[in-house]
């Protein structure tokens, strides 16, 4: 059987004579297509935001360092109450692992506070005060944009020196060269020493650079005991080393801890990687059910389609009788109604993408993200299916008329 | 041999609800080429039944069916719809035009799902326009058009295919006198011309015109006949936009 590229012409002719004749109805019925094409773009756009967030954050934490905490950021093999009632992670430990450690390049102790920060009569409250070693810059790959970090002497005898974050300086000295000025810092005085480069956020949420460093040792006197929870950041000197380094630093941590051979290790080693396991199982999830539920939309979109389509047999019931009795076949109705469903739900497509599209920007100025061309390409395709699956029962039906009984239908 | 048509003891039955309908009961009619046949009957006689058989719109219970020496009786659904693209041409009582095409699409389509090619199409379209006499309406609608008109649209639609029989039903029924002697014209031309020509009507007037009248009562010939006294129209048929 030989395909007539003028019965398809005829079969689109046909499909967009019949959305044009009956207008209102056609706009109706695409606006369900157009919901669900707007919702399932914008679900699939703002998927993408999230995974290019999670990926962006993600890079900053660095894939050749450990995380030595009490938490574990993996799967939850530990049970969150077990991990809770862990001894904290102390400095103790950071100094043996920096003692004793061969595959080691950096270690870095590091927790934090919140507190208000001043300069003369302006002030920042809220402002992540983030106690710390020396090797910051090393192990979170942040850098400065002028001025300096602290020096290990100053960090060891816990100066009352400071670097902050771009949007603390930004807010503190807006006209005004922060270096060398002295803030307070929940009352305490604090000289700054340098200014971040501007980092955003991680994972879209908390701003990296609403925060201010200072020497951990001064830290533990002014803002928080010697006895709290710390986080431990160990670069090794390979990331091909990266397994070896973390069975160094249990067993150090372990000495440290003064574990017995049969007592459970009472911390954890973090690394990039196990969070990333971890959002993709998230991440996957919440793709799949968000698109489920988006995916809902079109698929009440194709009935409505189906619907109107199978009102726009019964009314041209008397046209295909006539184009049976001159000579059509079967396909060739098949085909023009299967053609005037899926030109519907094309254009609704294509609507609907024109209608994300903006909204996509508007998401994106709070979730960077843009929508990948991939969805526009599987959206398109999408309602060409949707069109074509729920057009066909109703073209089916058209196809099958008996010609006699449709020149009869009145 | 070289009949067209071959009607071979034809019945067809309708189930309607317990009751067995005999829409035909045993018809055989043999149809040479370039024979003008008219098929009467009251309603309910079954000629509209025959119409459908003979123009493989419907096929029959029993009995054989041969369209220039093809058996057409058994055929299926789109092997019927060929049949139909080519070797008939259906001229309605209602015209059955497609409201929203024009003239010349209207007349084209039969060619578009025979698989012609679009510069072949319209010059055959464009003849078959020209031969009823509506080549200044060509890009008309048939709502601009009178029912005169409308008519001759579906003739030309009859015509271009060059098909074996034309299978006319009723075709000056909602046509005023006039206009109606007007399309008989033509048809009693066409015929000159070498067309085979069946024609279905109650109306004696009409079938005058035809050499030959096939009266059905109950499924059944009542009458086959030739017709002696043929109402001829002398008149020109020329243009009569």
């Amino acid at each position: 059987m030989k395909f007539a590229f003028d019965e398809f012409k005829e079969g689109m002719a046909i499909a967009f004579a019949a959305i044009r004749a009956n207008k209102m109805r056609s706009v109706l019925t695409t606006l369900g297509i157009v919901i669900g094409i707007v919702s399932v773009t914008l679900m699939g756009t703002a998927i993408e935001g999230l995974d290019r967030a999670f990926n962006k954050s993600i890079a900053s934490l660095g894939s050749d360092v450990l995380y030595v905490q009490k938490w574990s950021w993996g799967n939850h093999n530990d049970d969150w109450w077990i991990m809770k009632n862990r001894r904290n992670v102390r400095i103790k430990q950071a100094k043996d692992i920096e003692k004793y450690s061969e595959y080691a390049q950096a270690v870095n102790p590091a927790t934090g506070a919140r507190r208000s920060v001043t300069y003369g009569q302006k002030l920042v409250e809220n402002v992540v005060i983030i106690g710390t070693g020396a090797y910051w810059l090393e192990t979170s790959g942040s850098t400065v944009a002028f001025g300096r970090f602290f020096t290990p002497i100053e960090a060891d005898g816990g100066r009352p020196v400071c670097t902050i974050g771009s949007e603390v300086a930004a807010n503190l000295f807006p006209n005004e060269n922060p270096i060398g000025k002295n803030i307070k810092i929940g009352g305490y005085a604090y000289q700054v020493l340098g200014v971040f480069d501007k980092q955003g956020s991680f994972l879209g949420l908390e701003s990296l650079d609403n925060r201010v460093y200072v020497p951990i040792n001064r830290f533990f006197q002014e803002f928080m005991s010697q006895r709290s929870d710390l986080q431990i950041m160990v670069k090794a000197k390979s990331v091909e080393e990266l397994d070896n380094t973390k069975e160094e630093i249990r067993g150090i941590l372990r000495r440290s801890r003064g574990l017995k051979p049969k007592d459970q290790d009472d911390f954890a080693i973090n690394q990039q990687e196990m969070l990333i396991q971890t959002f993709n199982t998230i991440g996957g999830v919440i793709a799949a059910v968000g698109l489920f539920i988006t995916g809902m939309s079109l698929f009440v979109g194709g009935i409505g389609i189906m619907n109107i389509m199978f009102v726009s047999v019964t009314e041209r019931t008397r046209e295909i009788g006539i184009r049976k009795a001159i000579g059509a076949p079967r396909r060739t109705i098949l085909l023009q109604f299967l053609m005037e469903s899926a030109a519907l739900c094309l254009i609704g497509g294509i609507i609907g993408i024109i209608i994300a599209f903006p909204i996509s920007l508007i998401i994106d100025t709070f979730l960077p993200t843009a929508m990948p061309l991939s969805v526009v390409f599987i959206a398109l395709l999408v309602s060409i299916i949707v069109g074509v699956v729920s057009g066909f029962l109703p073209a089916y039906r058209a196809s099958r008329l008996d010609p006699v009984d449709a020149l009869r239908y009145e | 041999m070289s009949s067209i048509i071959q009607l071979t003891n034809i019945t067809k039955f309708y189930q309607v609800g317990e009751e067995k309908v005999h829409a035909l009961d045993g018809v055989s009619i043999q149809i040479q080429k370039n024979e003008y046949v008219a098929i009467m009957g009251p309603s309910g006689s079954g000629k509209s039944t025959l119409m459908n058989i003979i123009g493989c719109l419907d096929t029959p219970t029993s009995g054989l069916y041969e369209l220039n020496n093809t058996n057409v009786s058994d055929m299926n659904d789109n092997q019927l719809a060929k049949i139909r693209n080519k070797e008939i041409g259906f001229v309605f009582q209602t015209f059955n035009l497609l409201a929203r095409s024009d003239v010349l699409h209207n007349v084209e389509l039969p060619l578009i799902y025979g698989g012609i090619g679009s510069l072949e199409r319209k010059k055959l379209a464009r003849a078959a326009i020209e031969r009823v006499g509506l080549t200044d309406r060509i890009h008309h609608k048939p709502n601009e058009l009178s029912g005169g008109q409308r008519q001759r649209v579906s003739i030309a639609r009859a015509l271009v295919t060059q098909p074996s029989i034309l299978l006319a039903d009723e075709p000056t029924g909602n046509l005023d006198t006039k206009t109606g002697d007007e399309i008989m014209m033509l048809f009693d031309t066409l015929h000159k011309e070498g067309n085979t020509i069946i024609l279905v009507t109650h109306e004696d007037d009409i079938a005058l015109h035809a050499h030959r009248r096939i009266r059905l009562r109950d499924g059944k010939i009542e009458v086959d006949e030739p017709i002696k006294n043929r109402k001829v129209i002398t008149r020109p048929t020329t243009v009569m936009a």
